[in-house]
């Protein structure tokens, strides 16, 4: 695509005044924030702060009521399908099929974004030893437990190389030594080029992130690496900071 | 890309541990089962009789009614109350009462009453119930009629009308014969509309279908994947259908398969089109099998399946008009047993049409990727 409107190529997202209204609610209320190629971005919030409406106006599910967003050079308003070709997208219910085995539904979602026989086996041979899964290969993802399911979500998301991978509570339940695992895999991704955009409840995970946001009552109260936020509130942790900002909040948790 | 869509549908579905038993299950019972037991000819209805004459006419007649197969006796009353209880025990359903003098008054020439009353607590028995004594006695008066007057003697005034009736294209009346073919419409309308719709719903309630619209795949795409299967086993489920009613009820369509095979392919468009509009508007599973529920009850009822739409009152006659099944069940009794071909039918068929480009607009219009 030639005509495509490519804001700045070290910006992955970019979000300009970004509101999403649903009647008098106003979930997100006008936020703006960039994120660079690469990056690890945290966006935190309690529940009910907006993260999950933000998350999907970004990856084309919902269009913004006003405020403009990029990602991968892309408009969401108007361009969601281009969107949708360069992003991945890991959502807080698991969303594999549960009776297809693993090779399977990697082979259906590599197929979807447009991959063919060929390059996906070669694929899929390489991450089954990458995730040792060797032996699950041909089992149905269903019988799996929640840690190595989770794994390979992630895996299947960015399986055909997207810019930008969106990470919606992606360890929720998960024990701490797969949360771990997981964050390799995460680390693993930036190191080859994709920008991760993650959301999450745990404090040391959001230590991980490059630079975090924290998002209250439908607004962006904090945007800085985990270091300058902790000396900006003079705190010892991020779980400090946290708790600092949610306490302002005034709307109701859900 | 619709190549991964549909290797994964049909393996899911081949894999799911209840669908594909239910869907050879299903055309068996609805074929084996409904046409013998959801039938109209009523037998052995039981009969209570009064006979105050206890005379030859009347025990003639009695035995003439018995003999019909019809009616089973199973009480004889003295008199109308006590016959009266026997239908509230529900013992009997219908009473036959002669009254004194039958016989006397008859051979007299003076013409003799009898009364027939039958519970119509269910009002379609009691109906055809009545319609049978009254023409079986009608059918023994002519024969009185002929006796008490030998060789009729030239008197016309005693001659009687005979009525020949002829039943074009189902000459027996054969209740499954009509029934079969309508039957082998609601298969199709299940397995091809409501079967989608049921499983596009499933997948938004699991969570995967977020994971499809945040991919690149167009909505056609999906929807075709998840539409083809369903189309697939409509048309294996029709001719699993052809097959039985020839085998079991010896009924082969009087017109051509490919009449048939063509308006089946037309009608599968609707309600496939119709599924899809269901699963766009309901989000969970109870919502989509409520909707589901609602629309095959009215489809059923205003169909004609079991009640001719010509006895309807005028409005049901209107809201039948926009039922897609009466014009295809229409179009399947006119080709199994008149053997219409496509030109004769156009009036059906620009229904169908009409439906299909209207179901799968609305379809496409009310898919939503995004909110």
């Amino acid at each position: 695509m030639s005509n495509t409107i490519q804001h700045n190529t070290n910006k992955v997202i970019t979000a300009e005044h970004l509101t999403k209204k649903f009647g008098h609610f106003t979930a997100v209320d006008d936020i703006s924030f960039e994120v660079e190629r690469g990056e690890i971005f945290g966006f935190l919030g309690a529940n009910g702060a907006g993260k999950t409406t933000a998350m999907r106006m970004l990856c084309g599910l919902s269009i913004p009521t006003s405020g403009k967003g990029f990602v991968a050079g892309y408009d969401i308003g108007s361009q969601t399908e281009l969107v949708k070709r360069n992003i991945g997208y890991m959502s807080q219910k698991f969303s594999l099929y549960d009776d297809l085995k693993v090779w399977e539904n990697i082979e259906l979602f590599g197929g979807i974004y447009g991959m063919n026989d060929a390059e996906i086996k070669v694929k899929t041979d390489e991450l089954m030893k990458v995730l040792n899964f060797e032996n699950e290969r041909d089992k149905r993802v269903g019988s799996l437990p929640l840690g190595f399911k989770q794994k390979l979500a992630f895996s299947v998301s960015i399986f055909h190389s997207p810019q930008v991978v969106f990470l919606d509570e992606p360890t929720g339940g998960v024990d701490p030594i797969t949360r771990r695992q997981f964050w390799e895999l995460i680390y693993d991704a930036t190191s080859k080029g994709i920008t991760v955009f993650v959301t999450t409840h745990y404090m040391d995970e959001a230590e991980y992130c490059n630079r975090v946001s924290i998002m209250v009552d439908g607004k962006i109260e904090a945007l800085d690496s985990p270091k300058n936020l902790k000396t900006q509130f003079n705190a010892t942790s991020m779980e400090e900071v946290f708790q600092q900002l949610a306490r302002k909040s005034t709307r109701k948790a859900d | 890309m619709i190549k991964y869509l549909l290797r994964k549908e049909f393996k899911q579905i081949l894999r799911n541990p209840f669908l594909p038993k239910m869907i050879f299950i299903f055309p068996f019972m609805v074929l084996m089962v409904f046409p013998w037991a959801a039938s109209y000819e009523i037998k052995s209805l039981n009969l209570c009789v009064i006979d105050n004459d206890h005379s030859t006419f009347s025990q003639q007649m009695i035995q003439k009614v018995i003999s019909s197969n019809y009616f089973k006796l199973t009480d004889v009353s003295s008199n109308y109350n006590q016959a009266l209880k026997s239908v509230e025990k529900n013992q009997s359903d219908m009473i036959l009462e002669i009254p004194v003098d039958f016989e006397k008054n008859l051979s007299n020439g003076l013409g003799a009453k009898v009364m027939v009353s039958a519970n119509a607590v269910n009002g379609m028995k009691g109906g055809i119930g009545m319609t049978y004594l009254v023409s079986i006695i009608a059918d023994y008066n002519v024969g009185i009629i002929q006796k008490l007057l030998p060789g009729g003697a030239g008197d016309n005034s005693y001659s009687t009308i005979q009525t020949d009736t002829l039943y074009q294209f189902n000459p027996h009346l054969n209740y499954r014969v009509f029934m079969v073919p309508a039957l082998l419409v609601m298969l199709l309308t299940m397995l091809c509309g409501f079967l989608p719709a049921i499983a596009i719903v499933f997948e938004k309630e699991l969570g995967t279908m977020e994971q499809i619209n945040v991919s690149p795949v167009p909505k056609t795409t999906f929807i075709l994947a998840k539409l083809i299967p369903f189309w697939t086993i409509g048309f294996i489920v029709i001719t699993i259908g052809f097959i039985i009613a020839w085998l079991v009820y010896g009924l082969i369509p009087a017109g051509h398969f490919y009449t048939i095979y063509f308006f089946a392919a037309i009608y599968i468009l609707i309600v496939s089109g119709l599924g899809i509009v269901i699963s766009n508007y309901a989000s969970t599973l109870q919502q989509a099998m409520f909707i589901v529920f609602f629309f095959v009850l009215i489809f059923i009822m205003l169909s004609g399946l079991y009640t001719p739409i010509d006895s309807m009152p005028e409005w049901a006659k209107w809201v039948a008009a926009f039922n897609p099944l009466k014009y295809f069940m229409d179009v399947m009794r006119s080709v199994y047993l008149k053997g219409s071909n496509t030109l004769q039918m156009t009036k059906q068929l620009g229904a169908l049409l009409s439906f299909a480009v209207v179901f799968n607009t609305w379809a496409v219009l009310s898919y939503r990727k995004k909110n």
